[in-house]
């Protein structure tokens, strides 16, 4: 089967940059060096699985391709949490130094916003794109909010913000990881009965709902996991914008087929890719000048404008 | 049975659905006739559950639609909409499978297969189900489409304006397949046509809306008369008798 | 809304800001007023009072003669691309040239603009859904795709912070001797009422409007360039004021209907005023200190906005 050997090149790919990332580079200390690498991949292969599924789903509730929930405003959400702790607590606080503690906070904040978002639109029989542009008003409010107290923090306060407003996979914690993929696992579960219905959601509406699709709870739920996998992702690196769409899309380029069991592998892996490859880079080309979610968020966005620009009859 | 009683619908102040009532008769061709706005698809779609109504009920089998799971509801009524878009690229043959949806959930037993094939020769498409859904002319991927609601085998088949944007041959076959539907499956159909001269040929039981009202129902004999249909449309219709079948000039 | 009567509520307004302040000067003193009351007026207070009603007036007809054009209620330079183009723009003059004069800054700062907002349109040709929810949202990721390139290379020269601040749109910085580019939008303006006949046809899409013998792309153009040069210029002496260009052009259309000649005065009449107001409720509601107008633009615009896209539901299907 094609699709099967396509799948089996891309893990390939992915194992051999997970295993050059692990023990390339090293000349001494690996009893140091190993496992924090260890907990960095995993903590890529986590965000990169989470942002590349949620992506996927979200893209199908919606039936477009041009849409990510990243633009949902979780990401301001999480800027603004960032900022108001520096801001009433100072760069010393308990907070920004335990970073359960405002991993935690974040995820709750965010995962609250979008809850509520979603319920009061839903309710009022709005449709997906109105949902999208409230979210984005409401995220272009967070940042004003947030910039408006970053100019009020003094300089050096502001970097340790600024710090936090590029995904790193530098400082990820050893409990931050554990605690992710513990909520991961919970959200896949909470998905997996819908699984069925996915290739139908995404004959839009009236196909889906004509063939008995409960289609109305189903959005409601798939958002909740797409709300909780963007919140969990976003707390944990950073915000990372254009991932999603970049490797979607390129999932569907590479497949071209509608089937959820291809498409949410193939966007995974080329998500693992993705953000593995593009943290070499960043390590070993860039040495740190410069974050692995600026970085694919440059490239993934001129891929993404290249894509609009292209007759395409996805959107 | 479908029953639909005192159904309203409101978008915002404008009312588009007032105080219909209807039955549809079983095993018969339906078809809803008016101007354009009367408020036909709007009918067909909350009858179909696509649309929520505000007010009145809609009894499918004796039961309110509201009662129904959508799950059983879907082996029990489909719906065709005028603007079917789907942005994905499927096969004839993978679109058509959809249909079996309720059935199967995706996992296509032996029997679902069988009623795909069956599906694809009733409108004659079997030839070329491998081809893409994009391929396809107008007429060819209206029938992909109509395939797709036979595969779902449900006892009450709606369809908003099926014969859009189809040149008269198309319409044609799109009609004769609709009827086989009925005279050989026993299907129920509705549908909503424009051309008043289709409704003649082919229904049974015509309902007549206008401003969001039924103005007339009946028997096609009753219902294809000059005054009945200067009523709905508001001018003049001279109405012929030719091979049996009562034709509408409305041209001058 | 007579016109008469938002103009007078304009002036008196704008009089009303000219003694709000940390420094004392009350209407009392006008006649005798000392020389440092009257050069805080010079320097800081009538400056400010100026750019805002320039600002205010040019970035909401920016906002009308993009919806005209684009035959959508939701575009605007904050929803097209045009605000985070412009920025990127000021970032690359500073990369290039270290220190760039102003007049330097402007100009890539419009020629970035005017491509950023010329790409939306080759982008809004090739959707085919043209929703008119959807196709704001388009602009916006558009703005976010910018702005990230924007970032990864303010990042890499250590600019991050300055961006923020063209990021954030701001009068308490402008005072006399910083803001004279703004002046440059004046006789755009100008232009715009020119063209306004010609924006309201070509609003009616491109088959029409040839149809009635218009330079349909020249006329398009000719918009696009006159929305770039304002916003660069805003975003040069103010920053980004977000919102406005949508949320005026919306209420004063929906009073006096589409066409741009009669609505285009009331436009900018009421944009001035709006901004003013939202200014003077920055500077009043934390006395002494001030809320800048990008603050409050982003709270009761995005209200605003939110309050209109619930409203078109209820009776715009």
């Amino acid at each position: 089967m094609l699709f099967k050997r396509k799948i089996l090149l891309l893990l390939i790919i992915a194992a051999g940059l997970v295993l050059a990332f692990l023990f390339t580079g090293v000349s001494s200390n690996w009893d140091y060096i190993l496992p924090r690498r260890t907990v960095k991949i995993s903590a890529i292969i986590v965000t990169g699985a989470a942002i590349a599924f949620s992506t996927v789903i979200f893209q199908t509730i919606t039936t477009n391709r041009i849409l990510t929930p990243s633009i949902l405003g979780l990401d301001s959400m999480y800027l603004l949490v960032q900022t108001l702790v520096v801001f009433f607590f100072g760069s010393g606080s308990i907070a920004m130094m335990d970073s359960q503690v405002n991993y935690l906070l974040s995820v709750a904040a965010m995962v609250l916003f979008s809850f509520l978002l979603f319920k009061w639109l839903l309710r009022r029989g709005g449709n997906i794109y109105l949902l999208l542009l409230v979210g984005i008003i409401l995220g272009t409010f967070f940042s004003s909010l947030s910039s408006f107290m970053q100019v009020l923090i003094d300089p050096n306060e502001f970097l340790i913000v600024q710090d936090k407003m590029f995904a790193s996979f530098n400082n990820v914690n050893t409990d931050l990881l554990g605690i992710s993929v513990v909520i991961m696992i919970g959200s896949l579960l909470y998905y997996l009965p819908y699984h069925k219905y996915m290739d139908v959601m995404a004959l839009g509406k009236d196909h889906a709902v004509n063939l008995g699709v409960p289609y109305e709870r189903i959005i409601q739920r798939l958002l909740i996991v797409v709300a909780v996998l963007i919140s969990v992702a976003t707390a944990l690196v950073g915000p990372v914008t254009f991932l999603g769409l970049l490797v979607v899309n390129l999932a569907h380029e590479f497949l071209n087929t509608f089937r959820h069991n291809y498409l949410l592998a193939v966007s995974i892996l080329f998500s693992v890719i993705a953000l593995a490859g593009g943290q070499l880079i960043v390590e070993r080309v860039f040495t740190f000048s410069t974050t692995i979610s600026v970085l694919i968020n440059f490239i993934g966005g001129i891929y993404f404008i290249y894509l609009l620009l292209r007759e395409n009859k996805a959107w | 049975m479908v029953k639909v009683l005192n159904l309203f619908k409101q978008y915002g102040t404008r009312s588009v659905v007032e105080d219909v009532s209807v039955s549809i008769p079983k095993g018969k061709i339906t078809t809803f006739i008016g101007p354009n706005g009367a408020g036909k698809s709007t009918l067909l779609s909350m009858i179909s559950r696509l649309i929520t109504k505000d007010e009145g009920e809609v009894k499918i089998e004796g039961q309110e639609i509201n009662r129904w799971k959508t799950e059983d509801l879907s082996k029990k009524i489909s719906i065709l909409k005028q603007s079917n878009h789907i942005h994905l690229r499927l096969t004839i043959r993978e679109l058509v499978s959809f249909g079996r949806f309720p059935y199967s959930k995706g996992r296509l037993t032996e029997e679902d297969e069988v009623k795909v094939e069956q599906a694809l020769d009733f409108v004659a498409l079997s030839d070329m189900q491998h081809k893409y859904l994009d391929q396809l002319s107008g007429g060819q991927r209206q029938r992909a489409y109509i395939a797709m609601v036979i595969a779902q085998d449900t006892e009450y088949v709606l369809l908003d304006e099926p014969l859009n944007n189809l040149d008269m041959n198309h319409s044609v076959q799109i009609m004769k397949t609709l009827s086989r539907l009925v005279r050989e499956l026993g299907k129920t159909v509705v549908l909503v046509v424009h051309d008043i001269n289709f409704a003649s040929c082919y229904s049974d039981y015509i309902v007549a809306m206008k401003n969001g009202r039924i103005v007339e129902e009946g028997a096609k004999e009753k219902m294809i008369e000059p005054a009945v249909l200067n009523s709905i449309y508001d001018m003049d219709i001279d109405i012929h008798t030719i091979n049996n079948q009562k034709i509408c000039v409305y041209f001058q | 809304m007579k016109i008469r009567y938002t103009s007078a509520a304009l002036l008196l307004f704008s009089f009303m800001s000219l003694f709000i302040g940390v420094s004392d000067v009350s209407v009392t003193d006008l006649g005798h007023m000392t020389p440092e009351q009257v050069e805080i007026m010079t320097v800081s207070r009538l400056p400010r009072l100026l750019s805002i009603l320039i600002a205010g007036a040019s970035i909401s007809i920016c906002g009308l003669i993009m919806q005209q054009l684009t035959r959508n209620k939701f575009v605007s330079p904050t929803t097209a691309g045009t605000f985070d183009s412009a920025r990127l723009g000021v970032l690359i003059s500073l990369l290039l040239f270290t220190s760039a004069s102003p007049l330097l800054k402007m100009g890539v700062a419009f020629a970035f603009a005017l491509m950023g907002t010329f790409i939306f349109m080759q982008i809004l040709d090739r959707i085919k859904y043209k929703d008119t929810i959807f196709i704001p949202l388009v602009g916006l990721m558009f703005g976010n795709i910018i702005s990230s390139v924007t970032t990864f290379f303010a990042l890499k020269h250590d600019l991050v912070q300055n961006m923020s601040a063209w990021l954030h749109g701001d009068f308490s910085m402008i005072m006399e001797g910083r803001f004279e580019m703004l002046y440059l939008s004046i006789p755009l303006l100008g232009l715009a009422f020119f063209y306004a006949d010609r924006f309201t046809l070509a609003g009616m899409g491109e088959d029409f409007a040839k149809n009635l013998g218009l330079k349909y792309k020249q006329v398009v153009n000719i918009g696009l360039a006159i929305v770039a040069m304002i916003t660069a210029s805003v975003v040069l002496t103010v920053g980004m004021i977000p919102f406005l260009g949508l949320i005026v052009p919306n209420i004063v259309t929906y009073y006096y209907g589409d066409h741009l000649k009669k609505s285009l005065v009331q436009t900018a009449v009421f944009g001035a005023g709006f901004v003013l107001i939202c200014d003077i409720i920055g500077r009043v509601v934390i006395y002494p200190y001030e809320i800048s107008i990008s603050l409050t633009m982003g709270v009761i615009g995005s209200g605003i906005f939110i309050y209109l896209l619930m409203r078109r539901r209820s009776y715009a299907f």
